[in-house]
């Protein structure tokens, strides 16, 4: 019996050993987080789909520069604790670049990637200090960050009302998700408030009560802020908007984050929901060449998970943009370094010393789909403009024009953030030197 | 043949009364022991022991905890997660407060804050039982998690609401903190639930867990026999709530090390843990690890065992595949064999030592 039970933890063992391929020298393997099950999915599915099926076509059209990217997907269902495992799967794969795709996994990940030598992508999420290149060398959020959209929202409300100066004495509630992610741009809007004199109202949904949001709508209804901040995910937002009707809140004064604004969300609310905002940083459509590719060499040849008619949804663009950044990255990295299969340490670099000009968005299929960007050696994020898009009932539409984050605020805030951070117990100065571009 | 005991004679009340009486239970638990201090840290790979032993050991102590309350005294806890959380924000308190003192100590002594908990919401056990006392619980669970966000204190007001857990050294060795390998904060983990399983079965099987056994099979009469029922049930409490703290600093500190800790020691943590009571068997320390091992790894080879034996299987599909197959393992084990995965072992031992000639 002693030996039944040997031999199971032997054959465990084996299993799991087994479990982990050798890594294969040809392509470039990509592991990233997904969440198709679980009250997130709604969020998860479109976020999922975008990148699976921009690789898809990337391998269709022979990879980068030859080389074919093994993209995988792991499960995790916006939890940390699986978010950790599947870190732990893509590392022992030879994965170059993490993608969390949550806040929370992000933070747990953070401590780790200069030891694993994985780069992490957080793209317009995560933790808002980590843009410090000086201080957070191996993880990236660009093309901006929390604090940024934040920024956005309030330079947007300022463009309606008047002027920063005229904030004084209005009310902007922040509506958000109460896990990492949702209070990532509460130190940054309090500082604000401080300075601006506007009243910040923040309004906190726990995870498990995200579709259970009425008791907060009757707060909301009593204070009667001005405008209200969106910043949720999966399920929250779809109840958000059906519960900003339901309380006769002005819908138009509803602003979402990017993630809070995707079109599944917006359509929970139906022909009410029209004029609702949100915040983006790229065009929503399927009017781009790259787009009607993914189309034809993927969604139609029956290899992607989407519906056809979800192709170029908000979240999906968004999606298939952090596809695009990830291998300009791989390019730039082979660049670098001559290699063809390029590892964690090249891929940072080729982040690092990244750029995207509205030409090479041309050449890619996607001229005016988004601002050009550009990563540095001290600059991870590139704070980069975005614009408000606007619910016409049935799909997104741009309507504003390219609103700058206030940098000169943000940054000595983002400086001391990440300065605080760099506080904890054994966080190692940068060693990784810098490429010339 | 492998399980024969004939030719073991016990001379002594103390030989006759040890807890493992027979020679090949004694030789069985030292190769498992040396196969989990020796053999899984060599031959493992790092994804194998950070993604199965070492949850496989958190739960396994946080199921021991609640076991003393549920299995051995009969009172029901929806409140070990935020045990569990306790121990952790106790420990990160402080370990930030007093950071040279070793972080073993504050994983030990983050228990004793958990254990003063508990004891609070260990109260009206007195006075209530059953689905009145799983309530109270409850409430300790949600309060503790309001407390978790609510009180930035805790988390040394971090603007992310997380735990990070920065370096700390045991002989130089770095073992929390990202520096630390998965192998040196397997072998801590290990030491310390060894450690504690050998008190905990020293507790169950001495004069404390008798009276436990005793109000758990009948309080009045554990009553009338003399064993004071407040004392007696607050030590339960006391001794499970230490057990899921420790736990829960463990979970932190060697398992996740660091990161947002209010989502993770929610009510669903909780029944997580109370699934791994009952499906290993109520009242068994033997048990307790082989349901936390069974619940811990499950979704773990699911995901990642069945693709790596050549058995192509979504990530959503496996996480539903999860779900199904834990439920229906909780009902057909309810209604087939209550006392869990302990009894069938026992019941298999048994047929093993008669094996191959029963009579």
């Amino acid at each position: 019996m002693k030996n039944a039970k040997l031999l199971t933890i032997a054959a465990g063992v084996a299993v799991m050993a087994a479990a982990l391929p050798a890594q294969a020298q040809d392509s470039i393997v990509i592991q990233s987080n997904a969440y198709r099950t679980g009250g997130f999915s709604g969020s998860g599915i479109p976020v999922g789909n975008g990148i699976r099926d921009y690789m898809a076509l990337v391998n269709a059209k022979g990879g980068v520069n030859g080389v074919k990217i093994k993209f995988e997907e792991c499960e995790t269902g916006y939890d940390t604790k699986k978010s950790v495992e599947c870190y732990e799967q893509g590392k022992a794969k030879g994965n170059v670049i993490y993608l969390p795709w949550s806040t929370g996994a992000t933070l747990a990940a953070i401590p780790r990637a200069h030891i694993d030598k994985i780069p992490i992508f957080s793209m317009a999420y995560g933790l808002t200090a980590a843009s410090e290149g000086s201080i957070f060398p191996w993880v990236f959020n660009p093309p901006l960050t929390y604090w940024d959209g934040a920024s956005v929202m309030l330079n947007y409300v300022a463009g309606k009302e008047g002027g920063l100066d005229k904030l004084k004495g209005k009310k902007i509630g922040l509506i958000y998700l109460d896990a990492p992610y949702g209070k990532e741009p509460i130190p940054f809007l309090q500082n604000m408030a401080k300075k601006h004199g506007f009243e910040l109202a923040l309004y906190p949904v726990p995870a498990a009560e995200m579709q259970n949001q009425g008791a907060l709508w009757l707060n909301i209804r009593r204070d009667k802020p001005d405008y209200l901040y969106n910043q949720g995910w999966g399920a929250m937002n779809p109840t958000a908007v059906k519960e900003a009707i339901k309380n006769n809140f002005p819908i138009d004064r509803l602003i979402g984050v990017w993630w809070g604004s995707g079109d599944d969300d917006a359509r929970a609310g139906a022909a009410e929901a029209k004029g609702t905002k949100g915040i983006s940083w790229h065009q929503v459509g399927a009017n781009f060449p790259l787009i009607q590719d993914i189309i034809k060499e993927v969604v139609d040849k029956g290899q992607s998970l989407t519906e056809k008619g979800k192709v170029g949804e908000a979240l999906y663009n968004r999606s298939v943009y952090q596809g695009v950044v990830i291998t300009e990255a791989i390019r730039n990295a082979q660049k670098l370094t001559g290699k063809k299969v390029i590892n964690g340490e090249d891929m940072r670099r080729g982040m690092e010393t990244l750029t995207i000009s509205d030409a090479r968005w041309k050449e890619l299929g996607l001229e005016g789909f988004a601002a050009p960007m550009k990563i540095t050696c001290a600059d991870h994020s590139g704070h980069n403009k975005a614009f408000v898009i606007e619910w016409d009932g049935t799909k997104w539409t741009k309507a504003s024009d390219w609103i700058s984050p206030s940098t000169g605020e943000l940054a000595p805030l983002v400086d001391a953030a990440a300065k605080d951070y760099a506080k904890t117990d054994g966080w190692p100065k940068r060693s990784e030197p810098c490429d010339a571009k | 043949m492998f399980y024969r005991e004939t030719g073991q004679f016990h001379s002594t009340y103390a030989a006759d009364m040890a807890i493992f009486p027979i020679r090949q239970d004694r030789i069985g638990l030292a190769v498992i022991i040396a196969i989990a201090a020796i053999g899984v840290p060599l031959l493992g790979s790092p994804f194998f022991i950070s993604s199965v032993m070492i949850p496989f050991l958190v739960y396994a102590l946080a199921t021991i905890g609640l076991n003393i309350l549920t299995g051995y005294t009969g009172l029901i806890s929806l409140g070990t997660g935020a045990f569990m959380g306790v121990g952790a924000f106790a420990c990160y308190k402080l370990t930030t407060l007093f950071p040279s003192v070793n972080i073993i100590v504050w994983i030990l002594v983050s228990g004793f804050f958990s254990a003063a908990v508990g004891m609070l919401f260990g109260l009206p056990s007195l006075r209530v039982k059953g689905f009145y006392l799983a309530v109270t619980t409850l409430a300790a669970q949600f309060f503790l998690q309001w407390c978790f966000i609510r009180i930035p204190w805790l988390y040394n007001d971090n603007a992310s609401g997380a735990i990070e857990v920065g370096r700390r050294t045991l002989f130089g060795i770095p073992i929390t903190g990202a520096q630390a390998t998965v192998q040196t904060r397997y072998l801590v983990l290990l030491g310390i639930v060894v450690f504690m399983t050998w008190i905990a079965s020293n507790i169950v099987h001495g004069r404390i867990g008798r009276s436990w056994m005793a109000v758990r099979d009948m309080d009045i009469a554990a009553e009338l026999m003399g064993i004071r029922l407040l004392p007696t049930k607050l030590a339960a409490f006391a001794v499970s709530s230490f057990y899921c703290g420790v736990s829960g600093a463990c979970m932190m500190f060697l398992w996740y090390g660091g990161g947002e800790a209010n989502d993770v020691f929610s009510i669903n943590q909780s029944f997580n843990v109370l699934f791994m009571v009952i499906l290993g068997g109520l009242g068994s320390l033997t048990g307790s690890f082989f349901g936390a091992a069974f619940i811990s790894s499950l979704p773990t080879i699911f995901k990642f065992g069945l693709p790596a034996m050549g058995v192509h299987i979504e990530g959503a599909t496996a996480e539903h595949l999860t779900n199904m197959v834990v439920g229906a393992l909780i009902i057909v084990f309810l209604i087939a064999e209550p006392h869990g995965l302990a009894r069938l072992w026992q019941i298999s031992k048994e047929k093993l030592r008669l094996w191959p000639f029963p009579y």
